[in-house]
């Protein structure tokens, strides 16, 4: 196994690009560094990005939006108090992945580019419209999230190319975001299923809903269904079940040691209701702890 | 001296002083199997088959053994041949024979320079395999098409023209059941089912061996039991049992998992070929596939009541899966079943079931937890029905003195309507419950044991004591020793020491199982300090020139016995070990016996669970522990021991399970998806230590280890059943369960 630490992403980027073998980028290492323990994947290559200037800093641009480098660690994330008053789903969906001690090393670029369709913090991602800059020999180009996941463990990037940085979207005025996840236990666990929801009111009246379900199909899912259910609304019951509807009906679950078919597909529904709730009060100025259920 | 009376009143027991091991512990400075090192030490890595079942056609080690830094290699020809019993079974989970009985069997090890290398090395071990039929349902296995697992393996108690993988065969009870029900009002038969749960001790099994050519060798794991595992390990390698000697480490958890040997066999027989000390320590991976989980189980259960509340009759059968090896503790599961109940018609049956699953290992009140939720969970069923109080219905049927037990003979003193009546008056029992929220109780019970127990006590020149006992130290038993001698002797807790001493030090001690330690080891302990004391008297006799019989103990002092023995001034303990080199040479206490006055235990949970409709999820917002210690040496030791049962009891109850796939390989080998309870699903688990003093102990003690896992299945299963409106009959309680129990009922 070889080990490098280039000091640019166009470094890492050539590194990645000449070498065979099975290549890891390693920022955290939360997953890299388990599944080598375990046997799951040995790489001949790693490539530590974590030397790489700016990888850990959080930056507001002058329009609003946020910049954040690959290896902003979840702790980081949590602490940041205009990120957390912007984006608290973004910021809770990324807390909730693993311990205290997973918290002061694991990433958002690591949660999606490990491919897993129940990563806490993808759903969240995409519910809030975040891309990705993707680096490779050719230059950088960016990405919509729910583009890089493409099945469980693979993601759409090519040989050579890596993830360089993540921009979330300016938040702008009356609008909330929530992740929720259900879990059998409290904490330490991994999401049986994820709903990310986030939206804009107009008055009282829901507008620019994103919806995205984690861990009920081989990727996570933005579902148009769901959004187009509650958009135009005011979040009332009717609105609410047709959420649930909409949700139910986008999954395509599997049976498994964490959950079958039938559960996931109904907790989807009861999560995105639930989801929609917490991101609703948020964009009415209420501040709501999000609880996993 | 009047030794033998039954003492009342205490003055260091019944305190809480800090433990002898704490500082260790919270420095790091303890040491637990992995912490060891040896000159020249080796690291071994144990091959392990990927099948459920399959003849080992061929194993190839010549890649292994050609590897740069690997020095030995070991399969089934490297151990003792000719073994029989419990030995031939050990000997086969240790290492696979002709057959791979599990996914996780270990097949072949080897020993390298490095831990990395050993790893490198056991990939290169090429086994070949003909993959044979499978079957890891319990159910499943007793049907007439189920594969038969190991011909041959079932005793003489097994009924005729029941399927090979029937291993053994229980029938016990009394009186006549058939007319027990024909009185009753009501009678409820139910079926239930529980999946295997693993005793998730935080440390997993490591140790050192090293093994000369001579026979002889050096043995440091972390164990319940260095004499079983000296025993065992001997007989598996073909070696005197003397020749090996055994140190027990300081353990992370037990909870009966540590009372067998896993690499223990496999590192001695490294460490013989390659001439070197050799380290394992196994992962968690390992640790769940290929250590004992307990049994999962099938269960009919039928129980007839008047409309009083008086139990007619009660009938069982309770069919066990203990892996792919005789054993599961199918008779505790039967006899345990009804034994808090005084009933004149009483029936139990069990089966020992072999599968293709790892060997089942005792598990804290091995079998009693299962049977309880079958039995309460029948029990409050028909309280519902019959509209009656769950406890008051417990107390009307409970067994107490002279109770014929349903398992045989009659209860001495015993504890159980004490803690009934404990429960039916705690403000848990009356509290007000929440919308969505459920009570259930359970009483649960436990033989306990008494085992063979030697300990030695030493004092010094100085007045302080050396106790060195054999069991090692899984509760807090330094402390409860100490405080014993302490209060036996009449010294300070402080003045005491107490080593768990090796096998080379002691004569053989039982595991530290069947809550017998502070029992057992405590009564010898207590004994050893009164042989002391005896020998301290005939000191003080000598010195002052009066009859032996005219010195007492009181206090820490040889005091005369009384105003004709003479005028002498007391003598301090110190006092008489400063010379006791000139006065007749050291003095100790010894004792050793196998005591059989453990006394019986029994435990009342009360807990009330939250379920969310929508998702079927269950949490336990208050939960309370009542439950008989005899005597409580070290109160906090012993709320800890009642609170660690409900802890693992609401974690089997609810999310702990073996999950098998259709391939026969376990899903779930890892802490991420074997769902152990984290600190923040747990409420505070309020306790309450009833003390009815066990006949059997000088102070009273019962063990209190093992109870308080036995009702939290059955009382968390009704107070969910309350909670969702509807029953349920299977473990564990996961919420796609639960959901989908919603959704039947409508």
């Amino acid at each position: 196994m070889n080990y490098h630490s280039p000091a640019s992403f166009a470094e890492a980027s050539a590194l990645a690009a000449n070498v065979d073998g099975v290549t890891r980028f390693l920022a955290g290492g939360t997953d890299v560094l388990v599944q080598l323990r375990a046997d799951i994947v040995t790489p001949d290559t790693l490539i530590d990005i974590k030397m790489i200037d700016g990888v850990s800093d959080i930056i507001q641009n002058d329009d609003g939006s946020w910049t954040l480098g690959v290896a902003v660690t979840g702790a980081e994330m949590t602490e940041h108090a205009g990120l957390s008053q912007d984006w608290p789903g973004v910021v809770e969906a990324m807390d909730l992945v693993g311990s205290t001690q997973v918290q002061g090393r694991a990433t958002l670029t690591g949660n999606l580019c490990n491919g897993s369709p129940a990563a806490d913090s993808v759903p969240a991602m995409v519910a809030a419209g975040v891309t990705v800059t993707v680096t490779s020999a050719d230059g950088s180009r960016e990405v919509a999230v729910e583009k890089v996941p493409t099945g469980p463990g693979r993601t759409s990037l090519a040989k050579g190319e890596l993830v360089s940085a993540v921009n979330i979207p300016a938040r702008g005025d009356n609008a909330g975001d929530a992740y929720l996840r259900f879990i059998p236990r409290t904490e330490m666990d991994i999401a049986v299923v994820g709903v990310a929801v986030s939206l804009r009111l107009d008055g009282d009246i829901v507008t620019e809903a994103r919806v995205c379900l984690g861990a009920v199909a081989p990727t996570v899912l933005l579902v148009q269904d769901c959004a187009d259910a509650i958009n135009g609304s005011t979040l009332d019951d009717a609105a609410l079940d047709a959420l649930a509807v909409a949700a139910s009906a986008a999954c395509n679950p599997i049976t498994d040691k964490r959950g079958t078919v039938e559960f996931r597909t109904d907790v989807a529904g009861v999560l995105a209701k639930r989801a929609a709730k917490i991101a609703y009060a948020r964009a009415n100025g209420e501040t709501v702890k999000g609880d996993h259920a | 001296m009047a030794l033998d009376d039954r003492k009342s009143d205490f003055t260091f027991i019944g305190t809480r002083p800090d433990r002898p091991d704490g500082l260790d512990k919270v420095t790091g400075r303890a040491k637990f199997g992995a912490d060891a090192v040896a000159p020249g030490m080796l690291f071994g890595a144990i091959v392990r088959s990927p099948h459920a079942h399959a003849r080992i056609v061929k194993i190839d080690t010549s890649k292994a053994e050609a590897m740069k830094g690997v020095k030995a290699v070991v399969t089934r020809a490297d151990f003792a041949t000719g073994l029989t019993g419990e030995f031939w079974n050990v000997q086969e989970n240790v290492m696979a024979g002709d057959t791979a009985l599990y996914d996780g069997h270990a097949v072949a090890a080897v020993a390298a320079n490095s831990a990395l290398d050993a790893r490198d090395a056991a990939k290169l071990i090429e086994i070949e395999y003909e993959v044979l039929p499978h079957v890891t349902d319990v159910d499943k296995a007793m049907e007439a098409d189920a594969p038969v697992i190991r011909d041959g393996t079932a005793d003489g108690s097994v009924p005729e023209g029941m399927h090979p993988n029937v291993v053994r065969y229980h029938e016990s009870g009394h009186g006549d059941v058939a007319a027990g029900f024909a009185a009753a009002d009501l009678v409820i038969e139910d079926s239930f089912k529980t999946e295997a749960t693993h005793q998730g001790y935080i440390e997993p099994h490591a140790c050192l061996a090293s093994l000369g050519a001579d026979g002889k060798g050096e043995l440091w794991c972390t164990t319940q039991g260095h004499w079983y595992a000296q025993k065992h390990c001997a007989a598996l390698l073909g070696i005197e049992t003397s020749q090996l000697r055994v140190t027990a480490s300081e353990i992370g958890g037990g909870f009966g998992g540590k009372t067998t040997v896993f690499i223990e066999p496999v590192a001695l027989a490294l460490s013989r070929k390659a001439n070197r000390p050799v380290k394992m320590v196994m992962s968690r991976s390992e640790v769940l596939r290929a250590t004992g989980p307990t049994s999962s189980t099938s269960m009919d259960v039928k129980i007839g009541m008047t409309k009083d509340g008086t139990i007619t009759a009660a009938e069982g059968v309770f069919r066990l899966q203990g892996g792919a090896f005789p054993g599961a503790p199918m008779e505790f599961t039967a006899m345990c079943a009804f034994a808090p109940y005084a009933l004149e018609n009483v029936r139990q049956v069990g089966y020992d079931v072999i599968a293709n699953r790892p060997k089942q290992a005792a598990y804290r009140a091995p079998g009693s937890p299962m049977a309880a939720f079958a039995v309460e969970s029948v029990i409050d069923l028909l309280c519902q029905q019959l509209d009656l109080d769950p406890v008051e219905v417990r107390l009307k049927n409970a067994s107490k003195k002279g109770t014929k037990a349903s398992y045989g003979p009659r209860f001495d003193d015993i504890g159980l309507v004490e803690c009934l009546e404990a429960a039916r008056d705690h403000p848990h029992y009356s509290a007000q419950l929440e919308q969505g929220q459920g009570r259930g109780i359970s009483c649960g019970f436990w033989f306990n044991h008494g085992g063979e127990t030697s300990v030695s006590l030493a004092l010094s020149e100085d007045g302080t004591v050396q106790v060195s006992v054999g069991t090692p130290d899984i509760g807090g038993s330094r402390a409860s020793m100490a405080l014993m001698a302490s209060e036996t002797l009449g010294i300070p807790y402080e003045n005491i020491r107490v080593t768990i001493a090796d096998t080379a030090t002691l004569g053989y001690n039982d595991v530290s199982h069947g809550s017998r330690v502070t029992y057992a080891s405590g009564l010898a302990t207590i004994k050893a300090a009164q042989a002391a004391i005896a020998e301290m008297c005939k000191r003080a006799a000598a010195k002052w020139g009066i009859p032996e019989d005219a010195v007492k103990w009181e206090d820490g002092c040889a005091v005369p016995s009384g105003p004709n023995a003479g005028d002498f001034e007391p003598l301090a303990m110190a006092d008489i070990t400063a010379d006791m080199g000139a006065t007749g040479g050291p003095i100790s206490g010894h004792f050793e016996a196998t005591p059989e006055g453990a006394g019986v235990s029994f435990g009342v949970h009360i807990v009330d669970a939250q379920v969310d409709p929508e998702t079927g999820k269950t949490s336990i917002p208050r939960y309370t522990v009542i439950q008989d210690a005899g005597k409580a040496i070290h109160p906090a030791y012993v709320e800890g021991q009642f609170q660690g049962g409900a802890a693992q009891g609401i974690g089997w109850a609810l999310n702990e399970e073996y999950v098998y796939g259709e391939d026969g390989r376990l899903q779930n080998a890892v802490f991420l998806d074997y769902r152990i309870p984290v600190a923040s699903d747990l409420p505070m688990i309020d306790t309450v230590i009833v003390e009815v003093p066990n006949p059997g102990h000088p102070y009273g003690v019962r063990g209190v280890g093992e109870t308080g896992i036995v009702p939290p299945l059955a009382a968390i299963a009704n107070a969910v059943s309350r909670a969702a409106g509807v029953r349920m009959f299977e473990l564990p309680m996961s919420p796609p369960r639960i959901l989908a129990a919603l959704k039947a009922d409508g």
